[in-house]
């Protein structure tokens, strides 16, 4: 790293001597795929580990989803929001309101009435959960910045808030929620069958992910908010106010999540008010697992979270339980700041 | 005497419960490199946090080109024309050599002929344009942190010691940098080491215990040995 640095040195040295290693850390990027070589022979039959696989697959981007926002609001702001759960659930329990009265468009045997009918629901889950962010955001989170023990204590009650209003709103029975009838069924391949609607996950998932990666990477505001997080006072003295781009990041992050709340309930087929819960503490160890504040940390964290849930299941069902805990034990001792452990000033 | 650019006026900050800004008192005229000296915990730093409104003064006043900006908000500051080169550099290491300067470049695209001309100063940012910020060595990064300053033109620089724990070769190139550069802006240098910069500065001010202890011009301070001693004997780096 000891390259040329006074100016008149610089100058006149070759230019690709002097040029520094970029350091790409790559081990976490193949934990996910040494994890599903190595449960290969332990689960023993190909079809089924194929399938459960893709179910890994399928349940890690959902939760990608969910949680991509919650790790960035942490990264910028230092904000711990327990309450990210409440997004999830309002989201699933709002798409009910296209879902159930269209139920003539999610039973017909069109792929495009179908895909039109989830889309108009999953607008509508986001556009509620973002507005609602915002609102969250101003009442909730913004009389308790830099305060962690409020901020638990606080967002903890926005999330028992938001439940109860469910139980207002929808009542207090669960809710079916087929899904539509193209998303059903499974393709086969030879001797494995991957369920469509897995595949559509996986498909959501990645989409969302290289749309974060684009914006983060190629955007002027992307940039700001990697800047953020790694220094948002140094963000600030450049002349942006931290606070917008945090709004910002706070209503997307919740739009997010209220869309990864619409795909888990139709994964469930019903919806119950702790959905949020359910979920957040899925949420909360895949963005410890990942680095707070890391997006790329926090997809292989919701990969590997959900891969691991899925072998447990099926290899030691006693063990799937605690077998997510004992995953992040493990990647904590082998880094205890994450896999990507942010920069922070 | 030209006209003052920055103005404190008995400054009192004050970082939780401690105290640390006892009044201070201090001008930069416009043009010119005023250089702050002091030695370690004297109150540079919280001075320049406190021009930048990342603390906010308690008392006294802070004015910018006539305008008070005691109570303002960072952003807003940096948007009147006051950069920062913060102690610590507060470089983005994620980001590549040019997204570190094209986010400091607020008006959008950045200036190339301008780019030439921070690239005379710091060839080396040229080379490692694409480069992540944070794989560069200790002087490269301050080499970025003083280019993000200057990408556009603001009206007055702030920057907390440059030199510190850089090699003397570096710290050398780094100087006719400054000297170039005060030509065309107002700067606001902060320094432990009062031999780098005695032939730099226009103007000086000393710092001690949260007060501006003297203030004056540098060449009558750099001509007084006895005050010199008086002011810095004990906080003096000699380096040979
Ligand atoms: N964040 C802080 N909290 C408490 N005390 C601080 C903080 N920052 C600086 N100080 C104290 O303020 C005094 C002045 O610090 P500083 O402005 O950094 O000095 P200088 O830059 O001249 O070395 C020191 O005594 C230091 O310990
Ligand atoms: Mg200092």
């Amino acid at each position: 790293m000891n390259t040329t640095t006074s100016p008149a040195a610089a100058a006149g040295a070759p230019v690709d001597a002097a040029l520094p290693k970029v350091r790409v850390d790559y081990l976490p990027l193949l934990l996910v795929p040494v994890m599903a070589l190595v449960m290969l022979p332990l689960v023993g039959s190909f079809p089924t580990w194929v399938t459960l696989t893709f179910a890994g697959l399928a349940m890690g981007m959902m939760i990608f989803i969910m949680a991509s926002g919650l790790t960035l609001i942490f990264g910028l702001m230092d904000v711990l929001n327990f309450g990210h759960g409440a997004f999830v659930s309002v989201g699933a329990f709002t798409a009910t309101f296209v879902l159930l009265p269209m139920k003539g468009w999610m039973e017909a045997d069109s792929a495009l009435m179908n895909l039109a009918v989830v889309g108009l629901a999953i607008l509508l889950a986001m556009l509620v959960t973002g507005l609602l962010g915002w609102a969250f955001e101003r009442i909730i989170i913004r009389p308790v910045y830099g305060l962690h023990l409020k901020q638990i204590l606080i967002t903890m009650g926005g999330m028992i808030v938001a439940e109860q209003l469910i139980h207002v709103i929808w009542g207090a029975e669960q809710i079916p929620l087929p899904l539509p009838e193209t998303f059903r069924g499974a393709f086969i391949l030879g001797d494995a069958a991957v369920e469509k609607y897995r595949l559509i996950a996986v498909a959501v998932g990645l989409t969302v992910f290289l749309t974060m990666f684009l914006v983060l990477n190629r955007t002027k505001v992307g940039l700001l908010i990697r800047a953020g997080v790694e220094n948002g006072e140094m963000v600030e003295a450049l002349g942006y106010r931290i606070r917008r781009l945090f709004v910002g990041v706070f209503m997307a992050g919740s739009a997010l999540a209220g869309l990864g709340g619409v795909m888990w309930g139709l994964y469930k087929e019903t919806l119950t008010a702790a959905i949020g819960g359910e979920t957040t503490v899925l949420v909360f160890i895949v963005i410890i697992i990942g680095g707070l504040g890391s997006v790329g940390g926090c997809f292989i964290g919701a990969l590997l979270v959900a891969l691991t849930a899925n072998y447990a299941g099926f290899l030691a069902p006693k063990v799937a339980l605690v077998s997510d805990i004992l995953l992040m034990v493990a990647v904590l001792l082998w880094r205890p700041r994450g896999l990507y452990p942010v920069a922070k000033r | 005497m030209s006209e003052i650019l920055l103005k404190l006026e008995g400054v009192h900050t004050h970082i939780g419960q401690y105290h640390i800004l006892q009044g201070v008192d201090l001008e930069v005229p416009k043009g010119g490199l005023t250089v702050l000296l002091g030695r370690n915990g004297a109150g540079k730093t919280t001075t320049l946090r406190t021009i930048m409104g990342m603390w906010h003064a308690s008392r006294g006043k802070v004015s910018f080109a006539g305008d008070d900006i005691t109570a303002a908000a960072t952003p807003d500051i940096s948007c009147a024309g006051i950069a920062y080169v913060p102690e610590s550099m507060g470089i983005f290491s994620d980001l590549t050599v040019r997204e570190n300067l094209y986010l400091a470049a607020r008006a959008g695209e950045m200036d190339t002929a301008r780019l030439e001309w921070i690239f005379g100063f710091f060839p080396a940012l040229k080379k490692f344009w694409n480069f992540p910020a944070g794989n560069l060595s200790g002087g490269q990064k301050q080499m970025v942190a003083i280019a993000r300053a200057i990408v556009e033109p603001r009206r007055l620089l702030l920057i907390d010691e440059p030199t510190k724990g850089l090699a003397p070769a570096i710290i050398q190139g780094m100087i006719t940098a400054f000297r170039e550069l005060k030509e065309t802006e107002t700067i606001l240098l902060v320094e432990q080491n009062f031999n780098f910069v005695c032939s730099l500065g226009d103007t000086v001010a000393v710092m001690d215990g949260g007060r501006i202890v003297h203030a004056g011009m540098m060449a009558d301070l750099a001509a007084d040995q006895e005050l010199q001693q008086k002011l810095l004997g004990l906080s003096l780096h000699v380096h040979q």
